[in-house]
């Protein structure tokens, strides 16, 4: 075997070790903090009072619905850092849409990227969706915000019926 | 949409160089499978090879490899080394009114939106996609043509 194939083999492996030692679950009262910090630092732009608000509505209510897991390493003690997060909910007749699985926020700890998190948080949240009865999921992306376009890509989502549409208010 | 011959070719070529990492094809397997000429195929390996996607490997048994990131390298990428995606920009009297300027805004969104589409799927993602299509029951017919 070339040394090329063994690399890209090892590497294989080591995301796949990665991916398993990562730990997904819903979202508790301790973890807020953590996606508040996550958020704050991906974004550039600290909003506690909307992922308060978040965990309220989407940790808390209707569980069955909407889903805010987050993944966190899986050999350590629960609770003692949040690798990423995920939020999403089963939305109907929106659009004249029937009933799908909305994914609207998705994170990622950037020194725990390329390691399999964000496709272990996708899995995740795909099967809650199935296991409540939908068959589809969607999301939406900055046409210019290419690395999460690719990630999505990648999980094989498709361009979907819809397009977005929008308007200045002068 | 429509891609130029030497684009498509050029995606063809890097997809299957990409699903034998580590591994060479010649001119002449590639150019089977597609029933692309060689010589047609060997002007789009050089480009391919100018811009890094590919390193030759000389000798017998030689050809080429794919030598790029198949995570992060783009159709975008591949289909700009042989054609340009520029948004459609005022070239002349016509375009300079208002409804050429409103026509020319349209344009451009659809070419926006070809831009983000080609530069969101990886080589990493469109072998996803072949391998679903080989899945779903698509197999090659190998041209018959001899070269």
């Amino acid at each position: 075997m070339d040394s090329a194939v063994s690399n890209a083999k090892t590497e294989r492996v080591a995301k796949a070790d990665a991916a398993d030692a990562v730990r997904v679950r819903r979202v508790r009262a301790a973890d807020v903090p953590h996606v508040i910090d996550l958020d704050a630092h991906v974004t550039k732009i600290a909003k506690a009072a909307y992922w308060n608000d978040i965990f309220r509505r989407y940790g808390r209510q209707r569980l069955n619905e909407r889903f805010f897991l987050v993944a966190e390493d899986g050999a350590q003690r629960s609770g003692s850092g949040v690798l990423g997060f995920i939020i999403g909910e089963i939305r109907a007749w929106e659009f004249g849409s029937t009933p799908c699985g909305w994914v609207f926020a998705l994170s990622v700890e950037p020194r725990a990227r390329l390691a399999g998190i964000g496709s272990a948080l996708f899995a995740a949240i795909s099967e809650e969706f199935k296991k409540a009865g939908v068959n589809k999921m969607r999301t939406m992306v900055a046409r210019d915000s290419m690395l999460p376009l690719q990630f999505f890509r990648s999980e094989g989502m498709m361009a979907g019926p819809y397009l977005q549409l929008e308007k200045d208010l002068e | 949409m429509k891609l130029q011959i030497s684009t498509r070719i050029a995606i063809f070529a890097v997809l299957e160089l990409a699903a034998r990492e580590g591994h060479q094809l010649s001119v002449a397997d590639i150019g089977e499978k597609y029933d692309i000429s060689s010589h047609h195929l060997a002007k789009v390996m050089n480009v391919l090879h100018r811009a890094g996607l590919v390193r030759s490997v000389r000798g017998a048994g030689g050809g080429y490899q794919f030598s790029g990131n198949a995570r992060r390298t783009t159709l975008l990428d591949v289909v700009q080394l042989f054609e340009e995606l520029t948004s459609a920009e005022p070239d002349s009297v016509a375009d300079a009114t208002p409804e050429g300027q409103a026509l020319v805004q349209i344009l451009s969104e659809i070419d926006d939106i070809a831009r983000a589409t080609l530069g969101s799927i990886t080589i990493a993602t469109m072998r996803k996609l072949v391998d679903r299509q080989e899945a779903a029951g698509i197999r090659t017919k190998v041209a018959k043509k001899s070269r």
